[in-house]
């Protein structure tokens, strides 16, 4: 989720705010703004503030990009640190690593990790969202305190859940213990996506909490009174009307969810290391590149590799973020 | 009041719910406060109790955790210096290309961490600041510097343009109008952006890892913890109490700030 969420940690969502009010703005009859060719000293003062920005994104977003991309085009090997040499070779290495055996597994992990999250994160969070909907007595303080698994740097609560998933002492297998069931080696290659998945679930309930509770703030509460006088219950109220109202900030909600998971390395990391089916297209790419068996293999190339198809579905995305949030104001 | 008092169940129902929440962090603080001979007996509350753990973890960790704090403000101070003036231009000022922007920070906040990180990797090694605390900052700072720049602009949009136009009547710059007219009037923006810089910066695991593995003690808290787990026989005591060391920051901004956390969250993603 999230930075964040989730990721890296789950980071709290963009704003399109802005960005609307600017297309209004550009869409509004430019010869009339611009009367002459001249630039408008308020243009030159706008470049100047937004200056810095644009230097920024270029220096430190653009540019490792185009390094990884490039890292990704070029075989780099041991050798390569001595003589800087990397021969440049097309989309050799993307082949290998899709030709890998490795890789379907790890798409298939991949794909069971982030939609298992989102579908529990998602349900629970909207379950305690229409469970805070009306205020009560301390459901203020109470929501609050709901953002601290959020709020808390992820390795703490990783290296926090590593120890509760202990197959010996942990509390999880005392806790399932009482109820008759066998210790569960949570942390073993078989069942780690299980451990992380859990863990990553439990990360993104706030952020689906919060939002999803703003998006029912919004949902006018005369509706839920006419459903009521015609005498429909909570249960009936809920499909007719909080879930079919909701759907714009569902979407967003997801949406931002699925792109926050699909990311996340260090809960994974921490947990397991990516060993057995945790690993993910993530801690692949971080594995190969930074993990434990740098002094061994580095493997920066396919590590690129790997982080260049994670980015080109962030990329897609953000399209579909726009797309949809476009959708919703018309 | 009626209703407060027809709704007491729910209250219960919601503490029961928020303690099942947080059990994870009731344990963390549980285990770091039992001695280490009875952690294995997984006691309900510290009955073995000590405070030696948080010794040895301070003593440990003191290093770690001024870094932290330095790479936590460098990073606040950076970003609030990018994004502030580039929101005013955003929202105020006649910017070409604004659409296109505004698309690119959506598009950076999307942007898996590992992949900047294997850019930022070469790029350091080149220049020679891998491993140096400026570099963790710069590094640091991509995580809050989109998210800032939107939230101010958020903000700054709904700043009456009457204001504005008063301040330059009177003769105020440009930057004299930013400085003491919209600057002072986003001073809550601005304490919202800063605590969430800080927080992602101190949370950092990735780029610490990546970028500064062999920093020694200018590394941030996220590696001090990350060295007890990485050694051979671990000490849950010590990690638990390290663990809740780092998460004083978090434990700050919901006692101070926790109006300015749920804005941060909610900042633009639900379109009223």
């Amino acid at each position: 989720m999230v930075r964040p969420v989730g990721i890296q940690t789950p980071a709290p969502a963009p704003s399109l705010g802005p960005a609307l009010e600017g297309q209004r703005a550009e869409l509004g009859d430019p010869p009339a703004r611009r009367p002459r060719r001249t630039i408008r000293p308020s243009t030159w003062a706008g470049l100047a503030f937004v200056a810095p920005l644009v230097i920024y994104l270029a220096v430190f977003y653009a540019y490792p990009l185009y390094e990884n991309v490039s890292m990704s085009l070029h075989r780099y090997t041991r050798a390569t640190f001595v003589t800087g040499q990397a021969p440049y070779v097309g989309l050799d290495i993307y082949r290998e690593i899709v030709a890998s055996p490795l890789f379907w597994p790890i798409v298939r992990q991949t794909a069971t990790f982030v939609i298992v999250s989102l579908v529990f994160q998602y349900a629970i969070g909207l379950g305690l969202a229409v469970f805070f909907r009306r205020g009560f007595r301390l459901s203020g303080l109470l929501r609050g305190l709901f953002l601290v698994p959020w709020l808390l740097p992820i390795i703490v609560s990783a290296t926090t859940w590593q120890w509760m998933m202990d197959a010996d002492s942990g509390i999880l297998n005392r806790f399932l213990g009482v109820f008759g069931i066998d210790p569960v080696w949570w942390l073993n290659a078989e069942h780690s996506l299980w451990a992380v998945t859990i863990a990553n679930i439990w990360l993104g309930i706030p952020f689906n909490l919060v939002i999803l509770y703003s998006g029912l703030q919004n949902i006018p509460t005369d509706l839920y009174e006419a459903a009521s006088l015609d005498g429909a219950g909570a249960w009936k109220q809920f499909w007719s009307i909080t879930f079919p109202l909701l759907k714009p900030v569902s979407a967003i909600t997801l949406l931002l969810g699925f792109v926050y998971t699909l990311k996340v390395v260090d809960i994974i990391w921490i947990m397991t290391t990516g060993t057995g089916t945790s690993q993910t297209l993530a801690t692949w790419a971080y594995g190969m590149a930074f993990g434990k068996g740098t002094s061994a293999v580095i493997k920066y190339s396919q590590a690129s590799a790997v982080g260049s198809i994670l980015l080109l579905v962030a990329l897609v995305m953000g399209f579909v973020y726009l797309f949809v949030q476009r959708r919703q104001e018309d | 009041m009626d209703r407060m008092h027809r709704t007491w169940w729910k209250t219960v129902i919601g503490v029961v719910l928020t303690a099942a929440m947080l059990f994870p962090v009731y344990w963390m603080i549980n285990v770091s406060l039992t001695r280490r001979e009875a952690i294995r007996n997984g006691d309900l509350y510290p009955k073995a109790f000590t405070f030696e753990h948080y010794r040895v973890a301070f003593g440990d960790q003191l290093p770690y955790l001024g870094t932290s704090i330095l790479v936590g403000l460098g990073t606040v101070v950076l970003t609030l210096a990018i994004s502030a003036p580039a929101a005013y231009a955003l929202s105020k000022l006649f910017v070409p290309g604004r659409r296109t922007l505004n698309f690119v920070l959506i598009v950076a906040q999307m942007i898996p961490a590992v992949v900047m990180a294997l850019g930022f990797y070469t790029i350091y090694t080149d220049l020679g600041i891998l491993d140096t605390v400026p570099g963790l900052i710069l590094a640091d700072s991509t995580i809050a510097v989109p998210f800032g720049v939107m939230l101010f602009a958020a903000f700054m949009t709904g700043i009456p343009q009457e204001l504005l136009q008063a301040a330059q009547i009177d003769g105020a710059s440009y930057w004299r109008t930013f400085r003491s007219v919209v600057l002072p009037v986003a001073r809550n923006s601005a304490v919202t952006v800063g605590l969430f810089a800080f927080l992602w910066a101190w949370s950092d695991f990735l780029f610490a890892s990546t970028l500064n593995r062999n920093g020694g003690k200018l590394r941030p808290i996220t590696m001090g913890l990350y060295d007890y787990i990485g050694s051979q026989n671990q000490q849950w005591g010590e990690l638990m109490a390290t663990a809740v060391l780092a998460s004083i920051p978090t434990a700050i901004l919901l006692l101070v700030a926790q109006r300015y956390v749920a804005a941060g969250v909610t900042a633009g993603a639900v379109k009223d």
